[in-house]
Order: structure tokens, then sequence, then C-alpha cells
């Protein structure tokens, strides 16, 4: 019963893995650098269990032709815990120049952990930007660092890193116009976004 | 009849509001008296078409613009002679002018005009220099015009003149709308003749000359992922170049044309990369779990300005690229950015961030010297002038991101003229001959 529904994750996550590879392909590098850090992840993963169901999920799918139905059955699965995310947060702030994963956004970002954990299907970007103020360059940095500073938060909470992508938008995606700090505020920020 | 006074009123007001708007609004805070007077007089011309550019007053705005001359107003000129012969010295004297440039324009066939120009000295009552003349076809009068204002120029200060440099820059129109464009445009260093080089639904940033000027590199996200492109200016054709997973920015030519200095991410944070242009060879720079970023050449080519926050705030640093060594350079203001040099290496100009503001930060190399040039606000992007003595950088004002330029002695400030929407990301020519 349960390597029976382990065996039906693992299969999410390889067609995960598969979709994963796709989503990037518009850029032509990117593609095979995405999909090599899939692999990685998965490989590299300290979770023995799921590791190991991987095979024998990689040999039921060979055998059996149903691996369509399994997948409709996990995302209804996977619909019915979505539920847990119901008005837990999605943009995380920080103050200027600083990175750190603030103590107000660790309640919410275990949340998503836990959703991501469970969901092994489901991939998360996070979108790390920066106020208008300093360089435009340094902000594509300080956004990147950001986004990785919520990732890591996420991995060690245990999310494998194959299901986060993150990515910099620096200081050219503002949600608020103003030349002050009320604006600034929100747009040091990282959104989650869950990709589908 | 008082109809028609009324017309001219209106005419007049129009035309008033529409001269206004175009004009630049040069700050100068050098002595009047250091400046150089000088009388540019309206260029003869034999033709009946009416000319496209008033090629004398382009030359004055140029050197008015360079804050080291002042013009002697047409309305009190007592003369306007196009030729050598026509001059009276004695006129410009009592208009207290050092310098009369004349000239003419002569339609030699179809929409070629030939112009001649002459520097006169009036304490001398001589030439200053030959008499000089240049074809050009009707579209190339701003071209003629920058010409001479070059040429005066380097007779007068010994310096070569950037009239006929051009500048890149970003604009980003409905920058509050869910549909934001932007465009990288190319035009004269004074800001005039604008020509769009690429548009997009989506972020352009960083523009940088070749050395030779032919090609550009930028930074365009594409499905939302920054990417470095290199384009040739003449045919448009374009590489994407660069498309790491994470960063790919900060291009930067060096001075030998051969590599590109970048930021990329793929190894786990913000590090300095060359690219050897010919082989595609990559070399990781630096090596640090701190932000690199924002390479600029050492003119020499030798070593590598960049910021980082190792030291716990950005600051700049410089990279000698035979031993690798890092040393930090900027010690003043809370936090430094973005480090450009003057061609002759004497200069550190960047943004430095005092208190809550961002300045532009000039660091005399030699003495160690800081002075802040700016008083604006929310100062960025850099760029000196190929003679090394302007920076034009961007910045906000009412709300709005325009351009802005200072001389690096910090005596001359003039903004551009504003074109619609957010103006940002300025980046000077090298000279194109």
């Amino acid at each position: 019963m349960s390597v029976n529904k382990l065996g039906k994750f693992a299969v999410v996550g390889l067609s995960a893995a598969w979709l994963a590879g796709c989503s990037t392909t518009g850029a032509n590098t990117d593609a095979s650098t995405a999909t090599t850090a899939t692999n990685e992840g998965t490989a590299t993963t300290e979770q023995a269990a799921p590791a190991d169901t991987d095979k024998s999920a990689t040999y039921a799918a060979n055998q059996d032709n149903s691996v369509t139905s399994v997948v409709d059955n996990q995302q209804d699965k996977a619909k019915s815990s979505k539920s847990m995310l119901d008005g837990v947060a999605t943009v995380f702030y920080f103050s200027f120049d600083k990175s750190i994963v603030r103590p107000d956004a660790q309640q919410a970002l275990q949340i998503h952990a836990k959703y991501l954990i469970a969901n092994p299907e489901e991939h998360v970007i996070l979108e790390g930007n920066t106020d208008e103020r300093g360089t435009r360059e340094y902000n594509m940095a300080l956004g990147e660092r950001r986004a990785k500073a919520v990732a890591r938060y996420l991995e060690i909470q245990g999310v494998p890193a194959s299901q986060i992508e993150t990515v910099s938008f620096g200081e050219e995606v503002p949600v608020a116009f103003g030349h002050d700090e009320k604006s600034w505020q929100l747009n040091r920020r990282v959104d989650l976004r869950y990709e589908k | 009849m008082m109809l028609r006074k009324w017309c001219l009123v209106l005419l007049t007001c129009l035309l008033f509001t529409s001269a206004a708007r175009a004009q630049l609004v040069i700050e100068v805070t050098s002595g009047a008296d250091k400046l150089l007077p000088i009388a540019i007089v309206p260029f003869g011309y034999n033709g009946t078409d009416p000319l496209p550019q008033d090629v004398a007053q382009i030359v004055q705005d140029d050197l008015v613009r360079s804050g080291l001359f002042k013009a002697i107003p047409r309305s009190s000129m007592l003369s306007q002679p196009s030729k050598l012969s026509d001059v009276y010295y004695r006129d410009w004297r009592l208009l207290k002018a050092d310098y009369v440039l004349i000239g003419s324009i002569k339609n030699i066939s179809g929409d070629r005009y030939r112009v001649g120009f002459q520097l006169l000295n009036v304490l001398t009552q001589k030439p200053a220099d030959d008499y000089t003349t240049i074809d050009v076809t009707k579209n190339h009068l701003r071209d003629a015009a920058h010409y001479i204002s070059d040429a005066v120029f380097k007779k007068l200060t010994g310096i070569r003149g950037d009239f006929s440099t051009r500048i890149l820059y970003v604009t980003e129109q409905n920058a509050e709308s869910k549909h934001p464009l932007y465009k990288l445009q190319v035009a004269d260093a004074d800001g005039y003749r604008p020509q769009v080089i690429v548009e997009s639904d989506e972020p352009i940033l960083s523009p940088a000359w070749s050395r030779n000027g032919r090609d550009i590199a930028y930074v365009m996200f594409k499905n939302m992922r920054p990417r470095i492109f290199i384009q040739e200016l003449a045919t448009g054709k374009r590489k994407q170049i660069m498309s790491f997973k994470g960063l790919n920015g900060s291009p930067a030519f060096s001075p030998d044309g051969k590599k590109l200095a970048l930021v990329l991410s793929k190894d786990g944070n913000a590090e300095i990369y060359t690219l050897d242009l010919a082989t595609q060879k990559l070399e990781r720079m630096t090596h640090n779990y701190a932000i690199d970023t924002e390479p600029a050449w050492g003119p020499k080519g030798n070593s590598i300005y960049f910021t980082s926050d190792r030291g716990g705030n950005p600051q700049i640093y410089r990279l000698d690229i035979k031993t690798k060594k890092v040393e930090r350079i900027t010690f003043e203001g809370d936090s430094n950015y973005r480090a450009r040099l003057t061609p002759d290496g004497r200069f550190l100009v960047c943004i430095e961030k005092v208190g809550g503001d961002f300045h532009i930060a000039v660091q005399d190399l030699k003495t160690g010297r800081v002075k802040i040039l700016t008083h604006t606000d929310l100062d960025e992007s850099p760029t000196i002038s190929p003679n090394g003595t302007m920076v034009m950088y961007a910045t906000t004002e009412n709300g709005k991101e325009i351009l802005a330029v200072v001389s690096v002695d910090g005596l001359v400030k003039y903004k551009l003229p504003s074109t619609d929407g957010e103006v940002r990301e300025p980046a000077w020519s090298p000279y194109f001959n």
C-alpha cells in the first residue's frame, strides 16, 4: 500500500522533471542546463526512500500504460491539498541591500515547503526584486541573492532543489512607482509563483 | 487688422514655447569671466530651399555646452559676415569677442551641400585657422556642424572635441502599465536624431559600445530571463551570446576589442568573467561568495574595476588581470557602485551612496581625493565622454527618469532634452575615426 503510494509519487516526480526540461526549451543553452540541474537535484537528494522508489517507478511506468491515469489521480489529490495554500503569503519583503529572510516570512514559507514536499510535481519560481536605489546591475545580483535566500530556506525545510527555480528582475519590474520608502519597501521583495 | 495682430502675437508665442522646450538648460558654475567669448555668425547660404538645420546654431550650442565658451548673442552682432573680406575686426572687438567663426553653405548639386568655415582671432585680427570646406548631403548637415564644433574646440582648447560622438540609452514607455515598452536608442551626443535600435516588451539594460563603435552589447530579457546580445549597429544583425541559468549581465568590451567582461551566476552567485570573442573561451575572474558585478576595464586593459560587497557594503575594487590580485579602491561614503575610468586612467567616476542619497562621485586615483559632482538624487549609470571631460548619467527629476551631464571637474551641468517616457542607461560612444 505504502510502496504503491510512493510509486505514484515518483511517477509524478519523473513527469514533473520532464516538464521542467520542457518549460525552459525556449533558450537552447538553458534547456540543457535546467535538465542537468534537475537530474543533479534528484541524484543528490538526501531522502533515500523517494530516490529508491524512483527506479521502481520507472519500471512501473514502462510496464504499465496507466501513467496518465496515475497522474490524473495525483492531480486531484494536489488540487485538494492546494487549499492549504489559501491565504498564505506569496510575497516576501526585505530590508534595503539585505537578503535575509525575515522572521515574519517563515511561517508562510514553511507551509509552501510542506505543500511542495507533498506535491513533488509542483514547481515554484522565486522572483527576486529590488527597489530603484543603487545601480541596475548590482540590483540584478541583489535580486538574485534574495531569491536564492528564499530558495535556501525552502530547501532547508526539505524541498528538493529541483522543484525550485530562482530568477532576478533587479529593479526592472517594480510593483510600486513612487520614489519614497513606502514604494521602495513594496519593491524589495521575492514573489513566489507556482509554475503550471 | 486687429485679427492679424493677434495672429502675429499667437505665432510668436508658439515659436517661443517650442523653442523653449527644445532648449538645453546649461548651468555653468565656473566664473563667467573664465569663459572664452566667441561669436558664431549665422552661416551664409546661396540656396532657395530652406535648410533643415541652422548649422551655426548647432555649433554654438555644442561649444556652450562644453562649459568653456560664452557665445555673443546674434541679436547684438553689428554685422553678420560670411566671408573673410566682409569682416571688420573692430565690430567684434566692441562686442568683446575673442574669436569669430564665419561660414557659408552652398548648394552644389541636388541635395549636396558644401559647408565652408573659418575661425578668426579678433585680437590678432588674423585667421586663427585655415579656411576649410566639407561636402555633405542635406541629412548630414548636423554632422557637418558637429565636425566644425570639434575643429574649433580642438583649435582653442587643445582637447579633442566629442561633439561628433553618439550615445546609447534605454527608454521605457507606459512604465506604470501592464504593457511597458522598452527601446534601445542611439542619438547624437547632444540628444538629437534619436533612432530606435531594439524594441521589446521586456526590460533592456546595460548597453555598451565596442571600441571601434561598430558593435554594441546589451542585456535584454527574453521570457523574463536576462540574456546578453551583441549587435552590429549598421546592419542590425544580432547574436545572443550568453544565456546561462541565472544572471547574464554587465557586458563591457576590452580596450583591444578582443574580450568582453561580463557577469554570470552560473557557478552559484554573481561573478565576473571574461569572454574571448574569437575563441568563445570563458575565464572566471573573481572567486567570492559576495556579489561581484559591474566590470569596467582599466584603460590599458590590464585591470578590471568592479563592484563587490565582499567587505560588507558595495565598494569598488580593482582586479589585476595577470596576478588576479584584488585591491579595494573606494573608502568614502556608505557604499560605491559602478566604476567608470577616464581614458587617461587618472579619474574613477562612480555612484556614491551618502546617507540615503545616490550621487555621482569622482575619485582622483593619484591623490585618492573624492569629490561629489551632483546634488540630484537617485543618480545612476555614469558614462564618460571619450575625451574624458564629461560624465553623462541617469537621474530622476519630478519623478521622471532623465539623462544629465556633469563635467568631471564639476563646474558644468546640463540636462538632455527630455523625450517621452523614462530615459536611462546612457552609454557614451568612443570616437568613430
